[in-house]
């Protein structure tokens, strides 16, 4: 279910120069910021876990996630690369899990170590509020790449959606609308950071621990089930 | 010996037909597929390479049905239209990944580069390349498991001579050897130069099939339709309808010209200038009224 070529094919593609640039945009600001606010206002538990969970989960990893899982499909099937990859005698959901599996490590990377990182700068992860932001950002990178890989399958607008979902959708509605949290991946990755952690009343979640986990399984192997799909009937036309 | 059949295809796409009802066996040896730009030549291609299901009937591959079926392309090489190819990575590289999709090594990603006379360039980015040097780039990722069958989507787009010359010599020997090579092209010269066999597809229908004399008769026997103007366009018009070489002639008193219907090409370019030096008549135009591939190919279709 993983092929090291395609891998190899989709890393280089999703790191090259002006993607990586983008990549790291973000992640330095959210630093910048941690240091900033540390600098300024010194360390708070309750300033840490706004920052946190306001920019760097609700903002920051469902960015990064539409970058590297719309990426990491989405030019391929654009500019008709796709098919050297299909024209072979390699499984279509070989091809998704293994591209998934590079979306999530990307997404991982490029979210979670900053999260924790501004957390340590914030306040030195005291309670736990680093590393349980850090679980939640893990945790909402899987779901991520696996929506936003799908949407690279089915829509050439994928970044558009994508950017829409994660700014209307997690970032606005899911911080104003309550019925909307309960479908939010950013809540679900709370439930989960909530109790691994003892971070207590500044890491919650609406959704309770058995709910979220439920639904982001459902949510990733669905996604990533669809988009195999999607890919074994992808029709490739020629220019006419 | 690989056997490529498409049994009554036809393909559309909401209210658009794009490949009609079409029949047709591709055997061993090069094949051209012939027709102007929008004839459906991409569509039956990408549903020989199982990149299309067809809207009704069977495309097979040695029996085996092309769409939804990645088996096959352990004996399918396919060298598409599009540009889109991994731009970052360098021919060496592109091909090499190539190969390891196939499950195989560097070794084969070399033969391969050697056969399409790339290794001097193999080392720089794709990026960089000519058009004619990611042509036969992407020759060589379709060449890198020695297929059976080898589907080119206008290969010769963009090529130089020289490398036109290179490619028909290396697509010409594939054939000798006893594979399956079919490749599109809406250039007759191009067609005739290369393929033993032709199957001419115009507005999506299968048009005409055999070899390149016969499809050559077809293509130069049929009417032509000329536009001429001349210092006395009724005597001359009288002089050339007495010839059977002319089926037709209408004084175009609007256009201030003779519109002349030909039946006999060869005959009828002899008889023009000639009559018109007999009876002193200055000849002003004469121009094809009907040259266009377009109409060339839709004769085809009525034939």
């Amino acid at each position: 279910m993983y092929d090291p070529t395609v891998a190899r094919l989709t890393y280089r593609a999703l790191l090259g120069r002006r993607r990586a640039l983008i990549l790291l945009a973000l992640p330095l600001l959210l630093v910048v910021i941690a240091a900033a606010v540390r600098g300024f206002n010194g360390a708070d538990d309750q300033v840490a876990a706004d920052l946190l969970g306001g920019f760097a989960l609700a903002t920051m990893v469902p960015i990064i996630g539409v970058i590297a899982g719309t990426g990491a499909i989405g030019p391929e099937i654009d500019d008709g690369s796709v098919m050297y990859l299909l024209s072979k005698p390699v499984k279509r959901p070989t091809i998704i899990v293994t591209k998934l599996t590079v979306a999530i490590a990307v997404t991982m990377v490029f979210s979670a170590v900053p999260t924790l990182v501004a957390g340590l700068i914030l306040n030195g992860n005291s309670q736990q509020i680093a590393v349980a932001y850090t679980i939640a950002a893990l945790v909402s990178s899987i779901a991520y790449a696996a929506i936003f890989l799908l949407l690279g399958t089915v829509t050439r607008h994928a970044v558009v959606f994508g950017l829409v979902y994660a700014l209307v959708w997690e970032a606005l509605f899911g911080s104003l609308v309550s019925g909307a949290r309960t479908l939010s991946v950013q809540q679900w990755s709370l439930a989960v950071a909530h109790k691994a952690t003892d971070a207590g009343d500044l890491v919650t979640s609406d959704v309770g621990l058995p709910a979220a986990v439920v639904l982001l399984l459902v949510v990733t192997a669905g996604t990533t089930w669809y988009a195999g799909r999607r890919l074994r009937t992808l029709t490739v036309a020629g220019d006419e | 010996m690989t056997t490529i059949s498409i049994d009554h295809v036809s393909r559309w796409f909401g209210n658009v037909v794009a490949v009609n009802d079409i029949t047709m066996t591709i055997g061993p040896g090069v094949t051209g597929l012939l027709g102007p730009n929008g004839a459906g030549k991409s569509t039956l291609i990408s549903m020989m390479a199982g990149f299309l299901a067809p809207s009704t009937g069977t495309v097979t591959l040695d029996s085996k049905p092309t769409w939804r079926n990645e088996d096959i392309y352990k004996e399918l090489g396919l060298v598409p239209e599009r540009e889109g190819m991994y731009d970052f990575l360098t021919g060496r590289e592109f091909v090499v990944a190539n190969a390891e999709l196939h499950g195989l090594g560097k070794k084969a990603a070399q033969k391969a580069l050697a056969t399409v006379e790339m290794e001097y360039a193999q080392d720089r980015k794709i990026s960089t390349y000519s058009k004619g040097m990611r042509q036969r780039v992407k020759m060589a990722s379709a060449l890198v498991h020695e297929p059976s069958v080898l589907l080119l989507d206008e290969p010769f787009n963009g090529m130089d001579p020289r490398q036109r010359m290179q490619l028909m010599d290396l697509l010409r020997a594939m054939g000798d050897e006893g594979r399956t090579v079919l490749f599109s092209s809406h250039i007759l010269e191009e067609v005739e130069q290369l393929a033993s066999h032709i199957e001419v597809i115009v507005a999506g229908r299968h048009a005409a099939s055999g070899d390149f004399r016969r499809i050559r008769r077809l293509m130069t026997d049929r009417p032509h339709r000329y536009l001429v103007r001349s210092s006395d366009d009724r005597a001359l018009a009288a002089a050339l309808i007495a010839d059977p070489s002319t089926a037709g002639i209408e004084v175009d008193l609007k256009e201030g010209a003779l519109r002349v219907q030909a039946v006999d090409f060869g005959r009828f370019t002899g008889l023009l200038p000639r009559v018109a030096r007999e009876h002193g008549i200055r000849l002003l135009t004469v121009s094809p009224s009907d040259e266009s591939l377009e109409s060339v190919f839709s004769y085809l279709v009525a034939a």
